[in-house]
């Protein structure tokens, strides 16, 4: 029980860092059905441009915690130019263009950044200054740390920020119309250059700090790291139904905690020597409390892919999404 | 467009995504000397070229670059000592190849080595690009000696060409096993891979010797060499509440492995094999590195012949990582046996090779039949406030502290 409720908790704090990075896949996605495969790289960005600020400043005797937020505080208007420049540069000349065009520029664009990253912060690992104290805490058998509570909170805390923002302001207004019928938001009076240009600037800066949390969370960050958590966080976006912001949210949760209870279980329900009518078949290698284990924790990575293909073949609406069909 | 097209379009982007997301970039020009080797041969000269294959990119470029300047300092040291050969003044330079720990990169690199003629290699770093390369060197009949390179499958296969001057994994896995055994003595014990020929390889030496020492150990825990997220393995290992956690990795993985052992609570010594048993588990792992125990095959850097420390330090900077001190030693290896056989040819000298007696910065070497390093050393390291201090060396089955070993 104790390790079902921790891996519980390890997948709440990974899927919560999913989510964030999957509102900004489904953001950019609502409004003008493009999926932003170089957002991954957004998120890397992020967490590359806090460990130099976090490395420089580690040093200086400032409070840990001070450090941190200033390493985010630079991560942010980073990543927002980025994203920028992207919209700007690679997606806004072909909107008009056919649907393939602009994605297969976003894969070019993840690549691009990829590089650029690897010139700039080396192909090493990097390794986070380990500042900030980590304490934990017991929570009914399973131990959460102080990072693992500030990364939920943060993630909780944005969502709720970037609900407010689209159900209760005159910009998410102008977002929501958008997404509904450019052409008629245009002619309501909606600069709705300047309606995307701001989605892709709010979805960096959750890159951004997605990319920090990630970042000190494991301690360590490299110009890969975007590549896989982006795929993952499309994942949970596509789980959600992608363009659908709630969606994002419960898809990125929930990801993380299948990721997380698949990894930790999917060893002991394929050990072969724990079925009885297996287990005499196998004879000798199950003796003397032997394991015949057909697929072990290596295969953590394959459960977000796993669900996207579930969803895809039985759902590709996602579980919140329902307009998917008729938009496209 | 209807759903369908739509899922189908998606997943085909994802996976064509996923394809490209692991494979490593396109490599940069490699380093090359081949400048030096131009401008070099005077009339009465031999131009003699050494290869050097590690990686120099990628996650453990760190210790590529290590294994090189380890190899560099020799030859250069080669070159002021004016060395003659076959009454010829040798001129040895060093061609200097990456790679990036990759398999497949690693017999490209081979093959492009043997092209250029080369009269030796040292290298490569890791067991998994050494093993397919070494065929490609056996066959142009060109000794390769590696300075890291632990698994036993590389010299059991019967490669008269084929050399290492460290311990294989089947001397370093019981070493720490028992080390292990003996000191913590735990009663069960977890181990976990990263699923590559060194990592796997060095943790099953370690399961069978703690099974052989009456310890009982849980299924194995496999992750990749690309691993950060350890947290559902170590949870499930929480709840069997293991004394000891073995993994066999490279540090980049090995790092977050501790920090989020520590943070889970477990409150098991971790230990590690040579390739996490660097100082970079410190800034990876901060606090959590406090208390491992690791081993490296052979002796520590810092207990290698003072005249090379001193002078890799006032060549490069810094102090040597890990294996310099060995990639130093199989370089002038290579220049001993060519200076005894009086030839740079690899079919002359290579017999001198193999009966060689010599003694190098990490102390005398000499090979058996399969070309292991005789009595090679293990050592068994604890992280302290930061710093890996040395507390054991394990020679020929016992078990010496490392202050005695150093009076000697």
């Amino acid at each position: 029980m104790d390790t079902f409720l921790q891996q519980l908790v390890n997948g709440l704090t990974t899927g919560s860092v999913y989510a964030v990075v999957a509102l900004g896949y489904t953001m950019v996605y609502g409004i003008i059905q493009l999926i932003n495969f170089a957002h991954g790289e957004v998120v890397m960005i992020g967490a590359m441009v806090a460990f130099t600020v976090i490395n420089l400043l580690a040093g200086g005797g400032m409070p840990p915690l001070m450090v941190v937020l200033i390493g985010t505080a630079c991560a942010i208007p980073v990543c927002m130019i980025v994203g920028y420049a992207m919209e700007r540069l690679a997606y806004r000349p072909l909107r008009r263009a056919p649907r393939l065009a602009p994605l297969i520029t976003a894969i070019g664009v993840s690549i691009i950044l990829q590089h650029l990253a690897m010139l700039v912060w080396s192909r090493n690992v990097l390794a986070f200054p380990q500042i900030l104290r980590t304490q934990t805490y017991a929570l009914g058998g399973a131990s959460i740390s102080n990072v693992q509570v500030a990364i939920i909170t943060t993630c909780v805390a944005m969502m709720a920020g970037l609900a407010l923002l689209v159900y209760r302001t005159r910009l998410g207004t102008a977002m929501r119309a958008t997404a509904q019928n450019p052409q008629v938001a245009g002619l309501m009076g909606i600069d709705i250059n300047r309606v995307i240009a701001f989605t892709f600037l709010i979805g960096a800066a959750l890159g951004a700090v997605a990319g920090v949390l990630y970042g000190t969370y494991y301690g360590v960050a490299q110009y890969t790291m975007g590549s896989i958590l982006g795929l993952k966080a499309f994942s949970a976006a596509v789980l959600g139904g992608i363009g659908n912001i709630p969606g994002a949210m419960l898809g990125g949760v929930l990801l993380g905690i299948v990721e997380a209870l698949g990894a930790g279980y999917i060893g002991d329900f394929t050990d072969l020597c724990a079925y009885d009518s297996l287990r005499g078949a196998l004879g000798e290698r199950c003796a003397d409390g032997g394991h015949f284990i057909l697929a072990g924790s290596n295969y953590q990575d394959v459960f977000a892919f796993l669900v996207l293909i579930l969803v895809l073949v039985f759902r590709p609406s996602g579980l919140l999404g329902e307009r998917v069909g008729d938009r496209a | 467009m209807n759903n369908s097209r739509i899922a189908s379009t998606l997943l085909a982007a994802a996976l064509g995504l996923a394809g490209c997301g692991d494979k490593s970039a396109p490599k940069p020009a490699a380093k090359s000397d081949a400048p030096a080797a131009a401008a070099a041969p005077a009339a009465a000269g031999i131009e003699i070229k050494i290869g050097h294959v590690g990686p120099l990119t990628g996650q453990i470029a760190h210790l590529g670059k290590d294994n090189e300047n380890g190899a560099r300092l020799a030859i250069e040291q080669a070159n002021e000592a004016k060395i003659k050969i076959d009454g010829k003044d040798a001129k040895f330079t060093l061609v200097a190849e990456d790679d990036q720990a990759d398999p497949k990169v690693g017999t490209t690199v081979a093959q492009k080595l043997v092209d250029a003629k080369v009269a030796g290699v040292v290298g490569h770093l890791n067991s998994g690009t050494s093993i397919p390369a070494s065929p490609i060197y056996n066959q142009a009949g060109i000794p390769v000696i590696s300075g890291s390179a632990t698994n036993p499958k590389l010299t059991e296969q019967g490669f008269k060409t084929q050399f290492r001057v460290v311990g294989r994994d089947d001397q370093q896995g019981p070493a720490i096993a028992n080390y292990l055994a003996s000191n913590t003595k735990p009663k069960l014990v977890a181990v976990i891979d990263d699923a590559t020929a060194y990592g796997e390889g060095l943790a099953n030496e370690v399961e069978k010797s703690l099974k052989a020492a009456g310890v009982k150990v849980l299924p194995r825990e496999k992750g990749t060499d690309k691993t950060t997220d350890w947290k559902a393995i170590l949870t499930k290992l929480r709840g069997r509440n293991p004394d000891a956690v073995f993994y066999g990795g490279m540090d980049a993985t090995g790092g977050p492995l501790l920090k989020q052992g520590k943070e889970l609570g477990i409150k098991a010594v971790f230990s590690f094999g040579d390739g996490a048993c660097t100082d970079e588990m410190n800034k990876l792992a901060g606090a959590a590195a406090d208390g491992l125990l690791c081993s490296q095959a052979g002796i520590p850097p810092l207990a290698s012949d003072k005249k090379f420390l001193d002078a890799y330090k006032k060549k490069y900077g810094v102090d040597p990582i890990i294996y310099s001190p060995f990639t130093y030693d199989s370089a002038n290896l290579l220049i001993e046996a060519m200076k005894k056989a009086n030839s740079a040819d690899p079919a002359k000298y290579l017999p001198e090779l193999q009966k060689i007696s010599y003694t190098g910065a990490t102390g005398p070497i000499s090979f058996d039949e399969k070309g292991d390093r005789k009595d090679a050393e293990i050592t068994i390291f604890t992280m302290k406030g930061g710093k890996l201090d040395p507390i054991a060396i394990i020679k020929g089955g016992k078990t010496i502290p490392y202050q005695e070993f150093v009076k000697k």
